[in-house]
């Protein structure tokens, strides 16, 4: 299937239900019921199950622009992390829950999406397994408009044999895949907005020093949509050092797009009724969610120090593959 | 935005020219001490690059009716790839094999094809660009060269400077006023070439900071040119050079620049058996992945046959950047073990490429232009 074919619809879709009031609504505890029953009869959940079980048997690589779409819509929904959950549970011949599945690699930090989850996917180190939300005990985390929570307990369901590189790894290159379509958006936002914001009787976006700054935006974009599609390059069972490549890229980036959007909206984009805020509290979410840039890269330049081989030779061997 | 720039792997049998590249720099580089090597593609040796056009791994891009490889794109960056990776010296054909071959090959006529790009691809005929005059750099718009019409041909007389390689080139492929006046800007500006030994040619190096001299000025003192020394259209250079700059901003050599010095880092770091700055070297590990990601991006939209000049200028000021920072943090690094032993060579490979980091953000286009050409990009002028 061409991306095309596959993201035009999957697009119009999130316009339709995945409007800023809907995320507002999901953020202040309103019913997930609407929207998640569009997302379910749509079919896009089941887009990485494989065809012989009923699903649309497509590569993580090819429904990264999906889950950048779902990041440009800000969507607090775990979508992207029920879809690779239930390639999972298909591929264990566990029948999947109807409701959404966060993936969850540790209970020590809060998870994003947690509260409107019905299950989570729970890596223990050991096994993965499927439990009801409800069995670890989701808190809020008192932030404002935030849908993560803190979870506790022992999982308590069927369990899966552990994908190479755990839940982590292809949970950090959701989240890469979700900032980059969110600094996307944000780009976007932020040129539009410079063309139409008049000061000393031109639009900002006249001034050098705001080109040259949105200029870097558009850089960390590209970077991010690359590094992000790199990172769901190699599927599901995503290697380690792909997973770091992108998450450390995006996450870097994450900050960075966000306080340059900040800086071209000026006091409007720190107003709760402007949309801008919606994606960049998200940015900083999905930034720390499944390691940080700091997390990743230690255990990037370990893994490359322990290696003989020169840095070009090494990326190529053990990033790109 | 820019939405073309995504993800491309290179083909197969492009990837089979690495072993090949590999061979020969193996046995050349060998004796070359790292801080040499950190020249990068300002290393000169036209017997290495004439071996290169010998092993047809010049004129990669080109047709074989011109002695090219008709590869592409892709098979360019991977020999491009090791040569630098490597710290090869490449300087003698680099400007001839990336820009001078394309650009003839493009607006040239057959017979100047016939005269030039052969001895391009066998690395032996040695081009530089005339850009950058003393009043103008960025600026580019703003030269004063002219060349006049004679009954022959052409009378060319003005200065270029910060050429690079001027001194050991054959040729120059010059942007001149052939009508009008600065006031005219972009209007009659043309390209001609010059043969470097006409009488009137005179090339001064100019020694840098390093104590190397890589770059030169070069005047046209009533310098007479045949008919055929324009290349394209009269009053079309400033178009056919907009041409170039997609290929001059991003390849590897816009994110490579400081890699011999940061696998000496790594080799160093091995070898003392200090790992505390894992994160670091991790980080940057990463930024050079992406980059590497973003550098092939761009190569697949040439290979595509498009000119994807902001695209380039996206990769290039993100990769010149992450140059720039290899040497500030390995020095950081070093200097913050300071009862730790740091070899000559590579303590004179760190400040060779401290010291020559600026120049990666001004040569072929600075930072602020880029990123003036990226905002024209996103509909902000």
């Amino acid at each position: 299937m061409q991306d095309m074919d596959l993201l035009g619809p999957f697009v119009r879709l999130l316009d339709d239900v995945a409007v800023p009031a809907a995320v507002r609504a999901l953020e202040a505890g309103g019913s997930i019921r609407p929207i998640w029953q569009v997302i379910v009869d749509s079919g896009y959940l089941d887009a990485l199950v494989g065809e012989d079980r009923g699903g649309a048997g497509l590569a993580l690589g090819e429904i990264a622009p999906l889950v950048e779409a779902l990041g440009a819509h800000a969507l607090p929904l775990p979508v992207a992390d029920t879809m690779v959950a239930r390639a999972l549970l298909a591929e264990a011949g566990i029948a999947a829950p109807a409701g959404p599945i966060v993936l969850v690699s540790s209970l020590a930090q809060p998870v994003p999406g947690a509260l409107l989850a019905d299950h989570a996917l729970v890596d223990t180190g050991m096994v993965v397994v499927l439990s009801p939300i409800a069995a670890l005990d989701p808190q809020p985390t008192g932030v404002h408009g935030s849908v993560s929570a803190k979870l506790s307990g022992v999982p308590q369901g069927p369990s899966l044999a552990r994908p190479a590189g755990g839940l982590r790894a292809v949970a950090a290159v959701l989240r890469a895949a979700l900032i980059a379509g969110a600094t996307a958006r944000l780009t976007e936002m932020s040129a539009a907005y410079a063309n139409e914001r008049v000061q000393f009787g031109k639009p900002i976006g006249r001034q050098q020093a705001l080109q040259q700054m949105l200029a870097v935006m558009a850089e960390d974009m590209i970077a991010c949509r690359i590094a992000a599609r790199m990172g769901a390059s190699h599927g599901i069972a995503v290697p380690v050092h792909l997973a770091a490549s992108a998450k450390i890229t995006t996450s870097i980036a994450a900050s960075r797009v966000a306080g340059s959007a900040h800086a071209v909206h000026g006091a409007i984009g720190i107003s709760e009724e402007y949309d801008l805020q919606l994606l960049t509290r998200r940015l900083h979410e999905w930034r720390l969610a499944e390691g940080s840039e700091g997390y990743w890269s230690g255990l990037l330049g370990k893994a490359r120090l322990d290696s003989a081989a020169p840095t070009v030779d090494w990326v190529r061997a053990e990033v790109f593959g | 935005m820019f939405d073309t720039l995504t993800l491309a792997t290179l083909p197969e049998q492009d990837e089979a020219l690495r072993s090949v590249v590999r061979d020969l720099v193996a046995r050349h580089v060998a004796g070359i001490s790292i801080d040499r090597r950190a020249r990068s593609w300002q290393g000169f040796d036209a017997g290495f690059s004439r071996a290169l056009g010998a092993a047809g791994l010049l004129g990669l891009t080109l047709p074989k009716a011109y002695g090219g490889q008709e590869r592409g794109p892709f098979a360019r960056f991977v020999v491009v790839e090791e040569l630098l990776g490597a710290g090869a010296p490449v300087a003698a054909h680099w400007i001839a094999d990336r820009q001078s071959a394309p650009l003839i090959l493009h607006f040239g006529t057959e017979a100047q094809r016939q005269c030039y790009i052969p001895g391009i691809c066998r690395g032996e005929l040695l081009f530089c660009i005339g850009m950058s005059e003393p009043g103008s750099g960025s600026d580019l718009a703003s030269v004063r060269t002219r060349a006049e019409r004679t009954e022959k041909g052409w009378l060319l007389n003005g200065q270029k400077i910060w050429t690079s390689n001027a001194m050991h080139s054959d040729y120059m492929i010059a942007l001149v006023r052939t009508s009008g006046t600065s006031d005219d800007r972009h209007a009659g500006l043309s390209q001609v070439i010059v043969d470097l030994k006409a009488p009137g040619v005179t090339v001064r190096p100019i020694v840098d900071l390093t104590g190397d001299a890589h770059f030169a000025e070069v005047f046209f003192d009533n310098v007479a040119l045949g008919e055929d020394a324009l290349i394209g259209r009269e009053g079309e250079g400033w178009k056919q050079v907009g041409a170039e700059l997609a290929f001059e901003r991003s390849g590897p050599e816009r994110i490579y620049s400081s890699v011999v010095l940061l696998d000496a880092w790594v080799r160093h770091l091995q070898a003392i058996g200090r790992n505390d700055c894992a994160p670091l070297v991790g980080r940057l590990t990463a930024e050079l992945a992406t980059l590497r990601a973003m550098s092939i991006a761009c190569t697949a939209r040439l290979a595509a046959g498009e000119s994807p000049v902001v695209e380039a200028s996206i990769v290039k000021d993100r990769g010149t950047g992450f140059e720039q920072e290899l040497p500030l943090v390995i020095g950081d690094d070093l200097a913050a073990h300071p009862d730790e032993p740091v070899s000559e060579e590579l303590y004179r490979t760190l400040l060779y490429v401290t010291h020559v980091a600026p120049s990666f953000s001004l040569r072929g286009g600075t930072r602020e232009i880029l990123r003036g050409i990226i905002a024209r990009g996103m509909g902000l002028r």
